[in-house]
């Protein structure tokens, strides 16, 4: 029987289905299995059903002025248990430190005294606030969501590639991307327990929630969002509709008193937690760039007052920044003392001249990236650039290294993708989504999968013509959930009938 | 628990609801006059296209002749502004976008799916004919109407929703009437205005098959129990306005929205059915008045956010 995989060949990277041509994974087994009594006409016709369904659901993102579909794949990428409890750990773990290293930074900065950390590396960041020292949280979170981007090295190796810890976005794809497959195929998932995604809304809200300002009992939460125009903004949107709270744009935002109220048909309601999604730069024109029109004058102050609390918190952009990248493993020995459950990918900071010049040596070599970039905005790849881009990319590295690291090129793993010619190797990352409480940290089973659609293509921002796929974590076994008491039935009586009724039909008169 | 809408997603809901209807009219209207005129080609095509072009706000160049076809693309196809179908559609899906966290998602993507079929079925009137197009609007202001009635409770978002709409048809349908006027220069006849009202066969359930000119024009105008009648708009948009703001006091309305409003409706209301024809040419630009005030009104009590922002001294 002609069989869908039949011309797969893995490329030259760990492919995340097949061990090798022909020979599938286990965690796969089902999902193969599911697949392979159908045709590539089935398999295309059901890709169109999904891409349907998103475009009418208005399930976009918005690049340079319009609007895009982001383009799910309908081959699931599946991850075990076991390699998921990794994963699990190692993310809650980075994301405690994170948070131990930004309670550091804008209060005691006892990692610089001890000398583990350069300060200058701090106070030269683009991200550091000082508007924001000083300032503790009420209970004491400050990323409140996480996205910790994972990739999946040539020996199978989960490594981090960067931390997202001022506003990483990408969840809404991941609900999206759920409802969708159960819906255009749900025979994939009948013979698998696969972790759900949807208590993701209920967890942030309780976050939020729990990061109100001390004697609020009852707090109102929003969201922030820059308006329609933004990229995440079908985001936005879902986040509020699934947590049941105001979608609030700068300009329904009122500040005075040092409190921060919202602007009602009924005058002016008091606002608890604002969830934003608008970058620091933007979100107080008050302190920082004062031609901000998205942004709410006064938010900062009324943080700083303790009546209402910012997340995630101003200022965060200085733990993702690319240079502290590199010293996170020392970090998690400092702070928890513990050994690192995820490595980083083995980074070159750019400090001594040296250095400098034996990465300037190697640039065809190496992937360079800009240390306060996002989005892939700005990553030279070195064996796919060309020789115009290494020279531009020598000009600015020379004139300031402290803007840049170097990384070695990492050949991202694969997982079968729906091409034109049928199923073939994409690349892909993961960007698992952790939600701090204040009591612990909670990691969203599975994340967002985002693979490069064109072949042999490293960057997979959506940005960058990347797409999705749906992520399934399997439970180590099928989960007993306890048993709840049977519902109790009414005793069917025989006058149990449903009504009808209306005129006879007229007699026939001849 | 009243808690208050976000201003701007009363203003948002508001004008959905007159885009929606702004839409559903001017498809009815068009239908009906498209059709007339292919039946009749010895009529004055000129002349009747004009007409309708400034009834609806969309005046045309004077010199060239016009048809039906230029009329079609004015105000069915062209989508730079809310005068034309595919404008007021593609300016209710852009709110729509903007208020989708409190709409009902079947409700959003009515207006998403609409907006994204229009160049379809645009191709298709150009194979079949603009009936296709027509209907097919209706058809989703409809659904848009029915999923709102089915899945919105009915808070204030809701009487934003209604109230515009509301003033949207009253609006419309003055429009409508004020081409049978005597300074007209092409007066469509009066079953016509009964179609493109959707009231033809109410009318004639009611009254009979004869159409005398005083009978349409009390339907159109006064009926208490036809939907689209004026005074019913009139009422509706009245009660979501008292729903807004009761407004308890003991003498007189403080609300500025409610005064215009309810002036035209006890105007209509008690006015003499014979005599209403006469009246005509006096009501159908009071109504339009009215409809402008009240609209102010809200936008002044209602929508106030994004203020200038100053420091200032509290308490």
């Amino acid at each position: 029987m002609a069989d869908l995989f039949d011309d797969y060949l893995p490329a030259a990277a760990w492919d995340e289905m097949f061990e090798r041509a022909g020979v599938p994974r286990s965690a796969y087994g089902p999902v193969l299995a599911a697949l392979q009594p159908l045709d590539k006409g089935e398999l295309r016709f059901r890709a169109d059903q999904l891409a349907r369904v998103f475009t009418d659901r208005g399930v976009t993102f918005d690049y340079a002025g319009e609007e895009r579909p982001f383009p799910l794949d309908l081959l699931p990428r599946v991850i075990d248990a076991a390699e998921w409890a990794v994963i699990d750990q190692g993310v809650r773990q980075r994301v405690r430190t994170l948070e131990a290293f930004l309670a550091d930074v804008y209060g005691p900065a006892e990692i610089f005294r001890d000398g583990l950390v350069p300060w200058r590396l701090v106070c030269s960041s683009a991200h550091f606030h000082r508007q924001v020292a000083g300032l503790t949280p009420p209970n004491g979170v400050r990323a409140h969501v996480s996205g910790i981007d994972l990739i999946r090295d040539e020996d199978g190796r989960f490594r981090v590639l960067e931390d997202n810890v001022r506003t990483p976005s990408g969840v809404s794809y991941v609900m999206e991307n759920r409802l969708a497959m159960t819906r255009t195929f749900p025979s994939l998932f009948a013979e698998q327990h696969v972790h759900p995604v949807d208590e993701y809304p209920a967890r942030l809200l309780h976050a939020l929630r729990a990061a109100a300002p001390a004697g609020v009992d009852d707090p109102v939460v929003a969201v922030l969002t820059p308006g329609v125009g933004n990229a995440a903004y079908f985001e936005h949107t879902l986040l509020a509709r699934l947590m049941g709270v105001e979608l609030v744009e700068g300009r329904d935002l009122l500040c005075a008193g040092n409190r921060v109220y919202i602007q009602t048909t009924q005058g002016r309601r008091p606002v608890h937690v604002i969830y934003r999604r608008i970058d620091d730069g933007y979100l107080d024109p008050l302190h920082f760039n004062a031609g901000s029109v998205i942004g709410c004058p006064g938010i900062v102050n009324a943080a700083r007052a303790g009546n209402v609390t910012i997340a995630n918190a101003v200022g965060n952009g200085v733990a993702d920044d690319k240079l502290i990248y590199t010293y996170v493993p020392e970090m998690i020995r400092y702070y928890l003392g513990e050994e690192p459950v995820l490595a980083n990918v083995e980074s070159h900071r750019l400090e001594s001249p040296d250095v400098v010049e034996w990465v300037l040596d190697r640039l065809g070599d190496l992937v360079l990236k800009p240390v306060d970039g996002s989005g892939g905005k700005g990553i030279v790849i070195g064996p796919h650039a060309s020789d115009r881009d290494l020279a531009e990319l020598r000009i600015k590295v020379e004139a300031d290294p402290r803007a840049w690291i170097a990384q070695r090129p990492v050949a991202l793993s694969t997982v079968p993708t729906l091409t034109e010619n049928g199923p073939a190797p994409r690349h892909v990352d993961l960007r698992p989504f952790a939600v701090n409480d204040g009591e612990d940290v909670w990691v969203l089973p599975g994340g967002l999968t985002r693979v490069a659609l064109p072949e042999g293509e490293l960057v997979v921002n959506s940005s960058q013509g990347g797409g999705s796929k749906d992520t399934w974590v399997l439970a180590a076994e099928r989960v007993r959930e306890p048993q709840a008491p049977p519902i109790p039935m009414p005793r069917v009586t025989p006058d149990a009938t449903v009504p009808e009724g209306g005129p006879a039909e007229g007699a026939q008169q001849q | 628990m009243t808690t208050g809408l976000l201003s701007r997603i009363a203003e948002t809901l508001f004008w959905i609801g007159r885009y929606v209807e702004r839409a559903d009219d001017t498809a009815r209207i068009l239908d009906v006059h498209v059709h007339r005129m292919l039946e009749e080609p010895s009529g004055d095509e000129d002349a009747g296209c004009r007409a309708l072009l400034a009834i609806l706000g969309v005046p045309a160049a004077p010199g060239e002749r016009i048809d039906i076809g230029t009329v079609l693309a004015g105000l069915a196809f062209a989508d730079d502004g809310p005068s034309s179908i595919a404008g007021a559609l593609q300016a209710a899906r852009t709110g729509g976008r903007s208020v989708r966290e409190v709409v009902s998602t079947e409700m959003w993507e009515c207006l998403n799916v609409t907006w994204h079929e229009l160049p379809d079925r645009r191709r298709a009137a150009g194979r079949l004919g603009p009936h296709m197009f027509l209907r097919y609007v209706r058809e989703r202001a409809a659904l848009f109407s029915g999923l709102a009635d089915a899945t919105m409770s009915r808070d204030e978002g809701w009487h934003f929703l209604v109230l515009g709409r509301s003033l949207e048809r009253i609006d419309m349908t003055a429009r409508l009437l004020s081409l049978r006027m005597p300074s007209a220069s092409y007066a469509p006849d009066w079953s016509m205005l009964l179609r493109a009202s959707g009231a033809d066969e109410s009318y004639i359930r009611t009254h009979g098959g004869t159409g005398d000119p005083a009978q349409v024009a009390a339907f159109l105008m006064l009926d208490r129990l036809f939907p689209r009648s004026v005074l019913h708009a009139l009422t509706l948009a009245e009660d979501c306005l008292a729903a807004l703001d009761p407004d308890p006091s003991r003498a007189g309305f403080t609300d500025a929205a409610r005064r215009p409003i309810g002036r035209m409706r006890t105007r209509l209301e008690y006015t003499d059915t014979t005599l209403l024809l006469g009246q005509l040419p006096e009501l159908l630009p009071a109504l339009q008045r009215a409809c402008v005030e009240a609209s102010a009104a809200v936008t002044e009590k209602y929508f106030q956010y994004a203020l200038p922002v100053a420091w200032a001294q509290e308490g």
